[in-house]
């Protein structure tokens, strides 16, 4: 008989053997999503791929922006909650499971693109039976089938003494299949002193091994673009530079997934604003990072002087890929800013007039009216004055001024609410990423050297189908934390062990320097 | 050892685009309707196109136009970049450096396509369709054997298809000299582009016989490749205008 804190079994336990009436109503959205993808693909399947929008040249399209996005996703788990480990971060463990279950879920979805994508779904045990594996196709079946394995083998160890601790945890009224399914999982764990041991050693062994892993598979996926011959994608630093992205937008993702965890169960006293913090620094890492790998990459391309790279670029800075790009942008720097601004504004800013929420709203809409007259949109007011070259450049730098005002007047509001603005930043991200994939697939696709340039908007199809593929993952992930405690119980009970052992240790305070000056200054901000 | 190859005269075609129909019924390529057609889902193995494709300050306007036209059927590289990315060996060189493509193989991933840069690979987004006198008069010849399709062979959909030097007619020339007992000379093939040519503009021929007419003009100071700078090594041999 395993024990259980009675704070763990109220928060983690009891929510497993009620099924809320929100629960059901949601399964019952995402299911009639799934649904109308499901239509969507079985009419695909009979009429062929010419119901998409693809053609030639843009071969490939929304579900490869998919397949590439989902598979980003995925390392949020694995990798972080892999990397987390390794370097013994004791925050990690009330988020550890939810990460690790992004990642599973993330790469069933990815894949299922892949086979969305295929002209001959039928004949996918060809790649097994007649595999080159010369082809980039056939790494990324092999990293993905690895990963996919040592990922759901890596969810599941951790999760087995809570099979158990559910196995003998479990309300009289619980039903007799949801009993054997922990009895079946546990395995018969009866946390005794070598099972623990054994099973700490596999989880580290694992979370070592995973790394690479994790690294191989986003590489790999660049590489299938880098190793052609087309401009915009023959690059070398798409491998880290997808790597970076994917672990950017898997963190993303994770603190949606952890926001929705923590209102939905009501876990604060779980997932408190340290592992809101902590990932948050790593995001804003992230985030610098991906931005160098972004300007390095179109740096290069915009001064190499090669005649079928540069419309790629052309095309993204300010021609039909505009809009992607730029949104895409826009939201990586709004990202980045809703994370910074909290630590950079003073406690009492919101007493300056600069600082007020009205005044952010006040600005975000003038940005947006000048935007409006500079685009010419129709229901934007018209001003002749601005068609001048010098009022055009002064309306671009009042809008970018005006943005900029409007962060700062934001920023103290958003220091208040630390858990939104995180899942805001989560969000913003999510939706740059899947961006910036569609930026790097569709632009070359669209700009091939010998035909002429296309242009390319998604099909009802591809979008029925996309939803339905968000839809499912998110089905998967809830319908798992039906069942799963979201929180790994004793990966937690370890660590307030080790907290209070911890709390019992007295370390002596440092001596006072004789030198004063050499004392390091701390900054408050 | 055999090497095929094409040798197009710039300045002998006149852009009738009679090889892209004699292709097109040799090769029993489907039709599409113009609604198709005008979205880039029009399959045109032998493609004739206004070159360089997309206008730039450099091709002038009306009147004062600088473009020519092009005429491309596969490239038949000696380093190509479709077969390399094939996950499942649908694509392939064979021995005499003809690039191939098993429709009962392919399982419709399109990396070739999307690897291929002078765009010759085409997709069957549909079922192929044709008008019913067509229907009825497709070309029946055909490669075929145990997980083997090739050739004219009306595809199904979701598998990509190209150019194949009318490689049908190669076995059918091959054939028949076995079967008047005697051997397979080089000039005893040609694909359907270089027969019907009006211009006469194209030749076709071993490239590693040292006597064959491409081998000839292929040392004509006029001879380029297309796209020569991506390293594919084309078969396919144009001669400049002019």
């Amino acid at each position: 008989m395993l024990a259980i804190d009675a704070r763990d079994k109220e928060k983690i336990v009891a929510p497993l053997f009620r099924t809320p009436r929100a629960f059901v109503l949601l399964v019952l959205i995402l299911s009639a999503l799934i649904a109308i993808g499901v239509a969507a693909y079985v009419r695909q399947v009979t009429l062929g791929l010419g119901v998409t929008a693809m053609d030639r040249p843009v071969y490939w399209s929304t579900y490869m922006v998919n397949f590439v996005f989902f598979i980003g996703i995925s390392h949020a788990g694995t990798l972080i909650s892999a990397i987390l480990r390794v370097t013994g971060a004791e925050w990690r463990r009330p988020i550890t499971r939810v990460a690790e279950a992004i990642t599973v879920f993330a790469l069933m979805v990815g894949t299922l693109q892949i086979v969305i994508d295929m002209g001959r779904p039928d004949r996918l045990p060809f790649t097994l039976l007649y595999g080159r594996l010369q082809s980039p196709i056939l790494w990324d079946i092999v990293s993905v089938t690895v990963y996919f394995l040592s990922s759901i083998t890596y969810l599941y160890l951790p999760l087995m003494p809570d099979a158990a601790i559910l196995r003998d945890n479990c309300p009289s009224d619980a039903p007799a299949w949801q009993r054997k399914l922990y009895i079946v999982l546990a395995l018969g764990w009866r946390g005794n002193h070598e099972q623990w041991v054994r099973l700490e050693k596999a989880i580290a062994v694992l979370a070592v091994l995973i790394i690479p892993v994790a690294v191989s598979v986003h590489s790999i996926i660049s590489w299938i673009l880098a190793t052609t011959v087309q401009p915009g994608w023959h690059s070398t630093i798409f491998g880290p530079y997808f790597v970076v992205g994917a672990i950017f937008s898997g963190i993303g993702a994770l603190f949606l997934a952890m926001t929705g965890v923590r209102k939905a169960l009501g876990l604060e006293s779980y997932i408190g604003l340290r592992q809101y913090r902590n990932l948050g620094l790593l995001f804003i890492a992230m985030n610098a990072i991906w931005f160098y790998f972004t300007y390095a990459e179109h740096l290069g391309i915009a001064t190499g002087q090669q005649v079928e790279e540069f419309p790629v670029l052309a095309s993204k800075l300010w021609g039909s890929f505009a809009p992607t790009f730029w949104v895409m942008a826009l939201a990586m720097v709004a990202a980045f800013w809703v994370l910074v601004a909290p630590l950079l504004v003073p406690a009492g800013a919101a007493k300056v007039a600069l600082f007020r929420p009205r005044l952010a709203l006040a600005s975000a809409s003038t940005a947006l009216i000048l935007f409006g007259i500079l685009q010419r949109i129709p229901m934007a007011p018209t001003l002749a004055a601005l068609d001048t070259p010098n009022a055009t450049t002064a309306a671009w730098v009042g809008v970018i001024v005006m943005l900029m005002l409007a962060g700062l007047g934001v920023a103290p509001w958003l220091k208040a609410r630390p858990v939104t603005a995180t899942a805001i930043a989560g969000g913003l991200v999510l939706a740059g990423m899947w961006l910036e994939r569609w930026n790097i697939i569709l632009p070359t696709m669209t700009h091939p050297r010998l035909i002429p340039y296309a242009v390319y908007t998604p099909s009802l199809t591809e979008i029925l189908i996309t939803v339905g593929s968000l839809a499912l993952f998110t089905l998967l992930f809830v319908v798992f934390f039906k069942f799963f405690p979201s929180v790994s119980i004793w990966e937690v009970a370890e660590g307030r062990v080790i907290e209070e052992a911890r709390s019992k240790i007295v370390v002596p305070a440092p001596e006072p320097s004789e030198a004063g000056w050499l004392r390091p200054r701390r900054f408050k901000l | 050892m055999t090497r095929w190859a094409m040798v197009i005269d710039l300045e002998k075609c006149v852009a009738c685009q009679g090889c892209s129909i004699a292709c097109r019924f040799e090769n029993n390529t489907p039709a599409v309707s113009p609604e198709q057609a005008a979205r880039g889902r029009a399959i045109r193995w032998n493609d004739v196109f206004p070159f360089p494709v997309n206008p730039t300050e450099d091709t002038g306007e009306y009147p004062n136009v600088k473009a020519r036209y092009m005429t491309r059927p596969c490239m038949h590289c000696e380093n190509p970049p479709c077969t390399k990315v094939c996950p499942v060996l649908a694509t392939y060189k064979d021995e005499e450096g003809l690039v191939r493509q098993n429709y009962s193989r392919c399982i419709g991933c399109r990396f070739c396509t999307v690897a291929c840069p002078y765009g010759v690979r085409y997709f069957n987004w549909y079922a192929p369709q044709w008008e019913d006198p067509l229907a009825l008069r497709l070309n029946p010849d055909r490669l075929e054997s145990r997980g083997v399709l090739e050739g004219p062979a009306v595809r199904p959909k979701g598998v990509v298809e190209k150019c194949t030097f009318c490689i049908h007619r190669l076995a059918k020339a091959r054939a028949r000299a076995e079967a008047e007992g005697r051997a397979f000379r080089g000039d005893e093939y040609v694909p359907a582009c270089v027969q019907t040519c009006t211009g006469k503009a194209r030749y076709f021929g071993d490239l590693d016989d040292p006597n064959s007419t491409v081998t000839q003009l292929e040392k004509s100071p006029r001879a380029f490749r297309l796209l020569e700078e991506v390293g594919t090594h084309p078969k396919v041999i144009y001669l400049r205008e002019g």
